[in-house]
């Protein structure tokens, strides 16, 4: 219970700090944003079309735009030594790690729900009809890009090359999450519930998210104490 | 000792290959469907054996390494995976080349040959992790996690083949019940995988003495910068 208390304290002091200076937030949105338009020069959005590929559009959008605020979160922490304080607390390496993933998949959340009214109305893609599914399997791949992203965050914290090596880590060990995302949200938008024809890529999500959560609070101790 | 162990893996490789090149290129037929090109099998499959076994051996050395914490595991590791990757970088262009010629292009996006370049970006991502970190203690442990982590995901790829449509060849071993080579045939990509193996593990040997070196010199230059 108390370790909960942890993850629920570090969760809100994460948060707090962001939604007082919203640095990360701001520039994920924006960024979120431009992608959404320069997209409509990569392809030609013909309503038709968009729906075939709007799963991975707005899989790309998310995770670039994620990469931003996921940068942050360890990186925060460097100055005054904030993280070898943190370290030194009595809350356990895991929950001060769940706490951040916690608050990354918040600030990742709001950075969705910010951009996918905007790819609705400027994609003609109505949304509407899977407002029940539609946030489910948004929030199992937001879920996969929050806890790989704050475990390498937590890994590359102290390299030099920090906020190239990121994403060049992060993205190959995302992959059968995003596809997973893409095919489910494809499915949805193209109005095929969930159900008997995409279950497995559900099944790949859940599997994917429960296996390298465990892993990430198994060897985060690793990572940060050493 | 190690010198006579590596010249004994090389000449075990070098006779190895030699021979399999004979049986390939001499005794074996051409396929019915697939006429010539169909040898390259012989160095696609037992290519991919060597890379994944040596992922595999790279996953246990990193796991070694976090339990015991010695370095010679670190090195172990880091020289596996490096020799594993070449290895399948030969498996993506000889994949290449046979797809060219039977598919007419020379890349598709099918899901085994994606979860093939998914799993050597994985694995170029961990050499380029070494790079980055200088203090060799903070560098082994966390590309040990890293090792551990993508060896998870590529298996997470991997199952998605067989769980998706696939435009590459079924399987035609037997071990996978696939059944669709005749014996005489099989044999020679196991004996080759043999060859590769004995090769992938004298180059690893000559990679794992060239770290300790490496690290022998780095200790050598602090403690002189430290008079």
């Amino acid at each position: 219970m108390r370790f909960f208390r942890d993850v629920a304290t570090i969760a809100h002091k994460d948060l707090r700090a962001e939604l007082r200076t919203k640095e990360a937030l701001n520039a994920s949105i924006a960024f979120a944003l431009v992608i959404l338009v320069l997209f409509s020069f990569a392809f030609d959005p013909d309503p038709d079309e968009v729906h075939q590929f709007s799963g991975g559009f707005l899989w790309i959008v998310f995770s670039f735009a994620g990469a931003l605020t996921l940068n942050r979160s360890l990186a925060r922490e460097l100055v005054n030594d904030c993280l070898d304080t943190l370290l030194a607390s009595p809350v356990p390496a895991a929950a001060i790690f769940l706490g951040k993933v916690v608050a990354n998949f918040a600030l990742l959340a709001a950075v969705e729900i910010v951009a996918l009214p905007v790819f609705g109305i400027l994609y003609s893609v109505d949304l509407r009809a899977h407002l029940v599914e539609l946030p489910l399997v948004l929030a199992l791949g937001t879920w996969a890009l929050s806890v790989i992203g704050t475990m390498f965050s937590a890994l590359t914290v102290n390299l030099r090359l920090r906020e190239v090596m990121l994403p060049t880590l992060v993205y190959p060990l995302l992959i059968p999450a995003l596809i997973a995302s893409m095919i489910l949200t494809t499915d949805l938008i193209g109005g095929e519930p969930l159900g008997a024809g995409n279950s497995l890529w559900l099944k790949v999500l859940g599997l994917y998210d429960l296996v390298f959560t465990s892993l990430a609070m198994f060897f985060i101790d690793t990572v940060l104490v050493g | 000792m190690r010198d006579k162990i590596l010249f004994a893996l090389l000449a075990v490789a070098a006779g190895l290959l030699a021979w399999d090149l004979y049986k390939i290129f001499m005794v074996i037929p051409d396929e019915v469907n697939q006429g010539y090109i169909f040898r390259i099998v012989y160095i696609h499959v037992p290519t991919i054996f060597t890379a994944f076994t040596g992922f595999f051996v790279a996953l246990v050395a990193s796991a070694w390494y976090l339990a015991s914490g010695n370095l010679a595991a670190d090195a172990f590791a880091a020289g596996v995976t490096e020799v594993s990757l070449a290895f399948a970088t030969i498996v993506l262009v000889t994949g290449s080349i046979w797809g060219r010629i039977i598919w007419g292009v020379w890349w598709v996006w099918d899901y085994r040959l994606t979860s093939m370049l998914v799993c050597w970006l994985t694995y170029a991502g961990y050499l380029m992790l070494r790079r980055a970190i200088e203090e060799p203690i903070q560098r082994a442990r966390l590309s040990a996690v890293f090792s551990i982590f993508g060896c998870l995901e590529v298996l997470f790829v991997y199952k998605s083949i067989e769980w998706f449509r696939t435009q590459h060849p079924g399987p035609v071993l037997s071990i996978r019940n696939g059944g669709g080579m005749s014996p005489g045939m099989e044999s020679t990509i196991y004996w080759n995988w043999l060859a590769f193996l004995c090769l992938a593990t004298a180059i690893t040997m000559v990679r794992m003495r060239q770290e300790e070196m490496a690290r022998e010199i780095d200790a050598l230059r602090r403690m002189a910068h430290s008079y």
